[in-house]
């Protein structure tokens, strides 16, 4: 049934396809009685001491707008922790935003740069906005696969293979959503020589980054050349549990935050006060809570991974992030068939890899982001499923 | 810490085999870890945590403060545990500040917990004063927040 109202649609929006995430949980809320691994947020609740910051400064009276750009001391303790995490340093006035989420600022870093027609080469599978935020932007993407058998790092002879004339951006996402994946310094360092060679941007999404579980983490804009190329995007949803709060920022030259706030003060204005003044809070104090956190997920990760691998599917182990991608090829099915008959038999809903992108074929992702019992649960179940839908080859 | 009484604190309700499959250890192996954390009494019991607003018994529970003269030999301790040996003591601590030892006493009545003051508590050779303070109400047991507990039930159940 085609709506009238439709004609009124964009072209480059309405040509967008929609989020096959979206259209899983339509199924999964029908089933309330699931148990979800779908979940792509921490099971924890913000630490009390962040929420306490929120509800003091709402006391307060704290409910006005802020600099565009975001309170300076916000800005200052974001320049500090990013100093003495990632070694990186930058002019809490002139090189950090603030924005709603890891979301906007991704968003408004692709305006901000991007003419229509400009390329951006990506890796994939990756987080669902990557592919959209690119086209919204008037650009083309395009991605370079990343494989199970580099536990989905980059390959940087890949994405030299993958570049064409008009290729500006380079966007990675390390560790990535949903595989996990991460990518050890040399390749790091290889594809910077090359953004170099190219002359690209890069934007980085290090969202992840305080949960990678084993070797540090390296952000790409601490090698040779790169931080005055590098867009560094990061926020307080994944390590401080904070997804509600739509708070993260943007750390980069100056021309090019610049160019970023003169869209987010005209659509956005600024982040939220309240959500400002909790984050300042988290940066300050929040650390021992992210630790905490970060164990609770290294436990569960060790048992979601040994019990796929148990019973067939073959999992690699996630050096970052809450998910684990393994794969569904012994059951003989397609992606999105296994998801949907494994929640319509056993009740147990993880998301179908092709909602990352086509590269995500013949695999899943399950969040451990929950719960020992459920985790336990929910391989029970699916090892009987797979049971029932074929005889997985042992490995 | 060992890694199954962390699971323990952690996990709460696993039983072996869960525990079991969660650290990868034979389940035989978790039970004998089980057994030598209560052999050297570090683990010295599994009781549930009760919300004391809802169980069906009218128990009155309070904590007292004691002042006692420490022993040439031993400081409290005698006396401290021979003060634990009552049933309507719950737990017993020796305390810095203005008194030494601090009891958390349960009974089915107030007038039982006042008898057990009185006749049993203050009159021990040693014990130089009580204060009793009842409990009116409780607002977290044990780590769990009793009146406002943490809601998360709109969070989507798939989420990007
Ligand atoms: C890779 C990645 N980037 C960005 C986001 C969005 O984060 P935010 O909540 O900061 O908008 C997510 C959320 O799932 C993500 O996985």
């Amino acid at each position: 049934m085609s709506d009238p109202s439709q004609r009124f649609v964009a072209d480059h929006v309405g040509g967008l396809p929609r989020s096959g995430i979206r259209d899983f949980f339509a199924i999964v809320s029908a089933m309330p009685q699931a148990i979800s691994l779908g979940i792509g947020e921490p099971d924890f609740v913000t630490p009390w001491h962040i929420r306490e910051a929120a509800i003091f400064a709402l006391e307060k009276g704290k409910t006005s707008y802020t600099d565009n750009l975001g309170l300076v001391r916000l800005r200052t303790e974001i320049t500090r922790y990013v100093e003495n995490n990632f070694g990186l340093s930058y002019h809490p006035e002139k090189e950090v935003l603030v924005a709603v989420g890891v979301s906007e600022a991704l968003d408004i870093a692709l305006r901000a740069v991007l003419n229509p027609g400009d390329k951006v080469l990506y890796h994939e599978p990756c987080y669902v906005s990557y592919m959209p935020s690119i086209r919204l932007a008037h650009a083309e993407p395009i991605a370079v696969s990343t494989s199970a058998e580099d536990a989905f790092g980059i390959d940087p002879d890949k994405v030299a293979a993958a570049w064409e004339p008009g290729c500006k951006v380079l966007l990675l996402n390390f560790p990535t959503n949903p595989t996990g994946g991460v990518t050890e310094r040399a390749k790091l360092e290889q594809l910077a020589r090359f953004a170099v060679e190219k002359d690209l941007l890069v934007i980085s999404d290090e969202i992840y980054s305080e949960l990678t579980f084993e070797g540090e983490h390296v952000s790409i804009a601490t090698l040779s050349g790169m931080q005055e190329r590098t867009i560094f995007l990061h926020g307080f949803s994944k390590a401080f549990a904070m997804t509600g709060f739509r708070i993260g920022y943007a750390c980069g030259p100056q021309s090019l935050i610049e160019a970023m706030m003169k869209i987010h003060q005209y659509s956005m204005l600024c982040a939220p006060i309240l959500s400002q003044e909790a984050a300042i809070e988290a940066l300050k104090n929040g650390t021992p809570a992210v630790e905490r956190m970060k164990e609770a997920y290294a436990r569960r990760r060790e048992l979601i991974v040994r019990r796929f691998n148990e019973m067939g599917l073959k999992c690699h182990l996630p050096r970052g992030s809450f998910y684990a991608f393994p794969s569904v090829e012994v059951s003989g099915m397609e992606s999105i068939d296994f998801c949907k008959g494994l929640l319509e038999q056993a009740e147990v809903a993880i998301v179908p890899g092709t909602a990352f992108g086509p590269g995500g074929a013949g695999f899943a992702r399950a969040s451990f982001s929950t719960s020992y019992e459920r985790i336990l649960e929910a391989t029970d179940r699916i090892e009987r499923y797979l049971e029932t839908v074929g005889s997985p080859v042992r490995v | 810490m060992s890694t199954v009484l962390q699971l323990l604190i952690e996990g709460e309700r696993l039983d072996t085999a869960q525990m079991a499959t969660i650290l990868d250890l034979p389940e035989a192996d978790v039970s004998a870890e089980l057994k030598r954390l209560q052999a050297e009494h570090v683990l010295l019991g599994w009781r549930p945590v009760l919300n004391p607003e809802r169980v069906q018994e009218d128990a009155v529970r309070a904590v007292i403060e004691v002042r006692i003269s420490p022993e040439r030999e031993g400081g409290f301790d005698r006396l401290a545990a021979r003060i634990g040996q009552f049933d309507a003591v719950e737990s017993c601590y020796l305390m810095s500040g203005s008194y030494d030892l601090l009891l958390f006493a349960k009974g089915n009545d107030l007038r039982e917990v006042a008898t057990f003051v009185s006749e049993r508590l203050a009159s021990v050779e040693g014990v130089l004063s009580t204060a009793t303070h009842f409990m009116l109400r409780a607002y977290k047991e044990q780590g769990h927040l009793l009146l406002s507990p943490t809601e998360s039930g709109e969070k989507p159940a798939v989420s990007p």
